[in-house]
């Protein structure tokens, strides 16, 4: 199993879900966060103050998935999410020791989908 | 004879200021951390309970109760002697409560405008002692000098159409002087906080450019031509003066701001107060352009080079662009406009600028002096500032034990 976790732009998010839905890949969880990369981030003027490297409002995905699912997964990600330009983000893949949907109780590969 | 349409403009005027404090609270409250927005919403609206008690129990009468002197008489103390019918000296055709408490929505605001130089770390309960004290030792006696029956700047011919000395130079100079001997913010480390809530500064300013009207038209005290020609230059200078500011910003730093039109159209308003029933509509303009010059001189170069920490730019906006105003009522001042005003400078009369100058002065000399000794004495027995830990959890919690924005449900 794995735990996927993407940092993309917010205006790819609703090309990015429909990457995924047609991936049958359903279950994400969605957060904004703010970040900024090697260009960072933006200048921003106050009443004459200015103000560099300010965070970047990002939306951050979390995917958890079985092993057969990783590459569809990292693959509708980035069609939904790619511009060419920088701030597209970055998709970060790690191992997943275990699973468990509270509902039923099941665990591990079971309980992922 | 009381005048139906004057006394109705009066009130409505009354009305209009009121509605300047609430905005207020909502143009600091946008600019601070989202930790202390309720704080200074808190101050505002606390100023609006005890000045408004203040102002009917000795407020009025110390300010306005014929006298020559200090302040001015005791003899309208809990509003003894106040009635319905008009006092001819002030306004002669609304009842004497009409004037009383239009001015007393001058009262409120004035000390609420020092808000913006010490947000984020003044202790509430020392707050509340230093208003008080303020509005008694300060508002009081100068509002009596320039206004009052018997105050000597009123005597010798200073011109102060709606309070460009008294509400603006006088709450400029007492921001200064507590944003220096309160320090800077703790927390800063050299990082000035970005606005919390532009949207908030916007609408606030809204509101305020909306109330300007009653408070520069309504200081005609009565429906007239003069209430007229007050109403147009306020727009008028209104509007040249967040122009100004915006193309300020696109030419210096690449692009214009809200928050620069926001600035500048405040700006603009503070200088036309003083002038507003003494200047035409052209003058209005040049008024309103050249303040937001020095306004933003002010917040841009000077803050930064002398590093006192005016939080909000109580000083910068109103004090200077109080102080430009007063002397620009002494330079494009016109008997033209108002028979009972004078001529200014540019109209043949070099002494009025010369009164103005003179006006300006005794504000800034007096009120500096007597907020620093109001200061010292609360600091004594209250202490001003909240400790390091309470600044940086936030006013809002440690104040007031609530917070404006939920983060879950």
């Amino acid at each position: 199993m794995k735990l996927i976790i993407a940092i993309i732009q917010p205006h790819r998010l609703e090309e990015v879900k429909e990457e995924l839905y047609k991936a049958e890949i359903n279950l994400i969880t969605v957060s904004e966060v703010l970040g900024h990369g090697r260009q960072k981030g933006v200048t921003e003027f106050y009443r004459g103050h200015k103000e560099t490297g300010n965070l970047l409002r990002k939306i951050r995905l979390e995917i958890a998935v079985n092993d057969n699912f990783t590459e569809p997964t990292i693959k509708a990600i980035m069609k939904g999410a790619k511009t060419g330009s920088t701030g597209d983000g970055k998709i970060f893949v790690l191992d997943l020791k275990d699973c468990v949907r509270i509902r039923t109780e099941e665990r591990g590969a079971t309980a992922i989908g | 004879m009381i005048n139906a349409g004057d006394t109705a403009w009066v009130l409505i005027s009354s009305a209009l200021v009121l509605l300047m404090t609430p905005a207020l609270a909502f143009f600091y409250g946008g600019m601070v951390r989202r930790k202390n927005v309720l704080s200074v919403l808190m101050q505002c609206f606390i100023i609006m309970c005890v000045l408004s008690i203040h102002w009917v129990l000795i407020g009025y009468s110390i300010s306005f109760a014929p006298a020559k002197g200090f302040w001015g008489g005791l003899q309208w103390l809990g509003l003894r002697g106040v009635g319905l019918e008009p006092y001819t000296d002030y306004a002669g055709t609304i009842p004497h409560q009409a004037f009383m408490i239009f001015q007393g929505m001058f009262a409120i605001i004035t000390p609420a405008l020092i808000i913006g130089a010490f947000a984020e770390r003044m202790k509430f309960s020392a707050f509340l002692v230093f208003t008080l004290l303020w509005a008694t030792f300060v508002y009081g006696p100068l509002a009596h000098w320039v206004w009052g029956m018997g105050g000597w700047l009123r005597n010798i011919g200073a011109l102060d159409f709606a309070g460009g000395t008294v509400v603006h130079i006088n709450a400029g100079i007492a921001a200064l002087v507590t944003a220096i001997i309160l320090g800077k913010r703790t927390t800063l480390n050299n990082h000035i906080p970005s606005p919390h809530n532009m949207p908030f500064v916007v609408l606030g300013t809204g509101l305020l450019w909306f109330g300007w009207f009653g408070f520069n038209a309504g200081s005609a005290l009565a429906a007239n031509g003069l209430a007229v020609n007050a109403f147009v230059v306020t727009n008028t200078a209104a509007a040249a003066a967040g122009l100004s500011w915006a193309l300020i910003e696109w030419i210096h730093n690449g692009k214009p701001t809200i928050f620069g039109v926001c600035s500048g159209a405040v700006a603009g308003l503070v200088a036309i107060t003083p002038a507003a029933g003494f200047v035409n509509a052209i003058s209005a303009i040049v008024i309103g352009l050249l303040v937001s010059v020095f306004c933003f001189i002010a917040v841009t170069v000077v803050k930064p080079k002398f590093g006192y920490d005016d939080s909000l730019d109580a000083f910068g906006v109103h004090c200077v662009g109080g102080i430009w105003g007063a002397l620009a009522t002494g330079l494009f001042a016109s008997k033209a406009v108002n028979a009972a005003g004078a001529d200014g400078l540019f109209f043949g009369n070099p002494k009025q600028f010369l009164v103005q100058l003179l006006a300006v002065g005794v504000t800034i000399v007096y009120t500096g002096i007597v907020t620093l000794v109001i200061y010292k004495i609360v600091d004594l027995f209250i202490g001003v500032r909240v400790d390091e830990k309470s600044e940086a959890m936030g006013l809002d919690l440690t104040q007031h034990h609530e917070r404006a924005y939920t983060v879950l449900e």
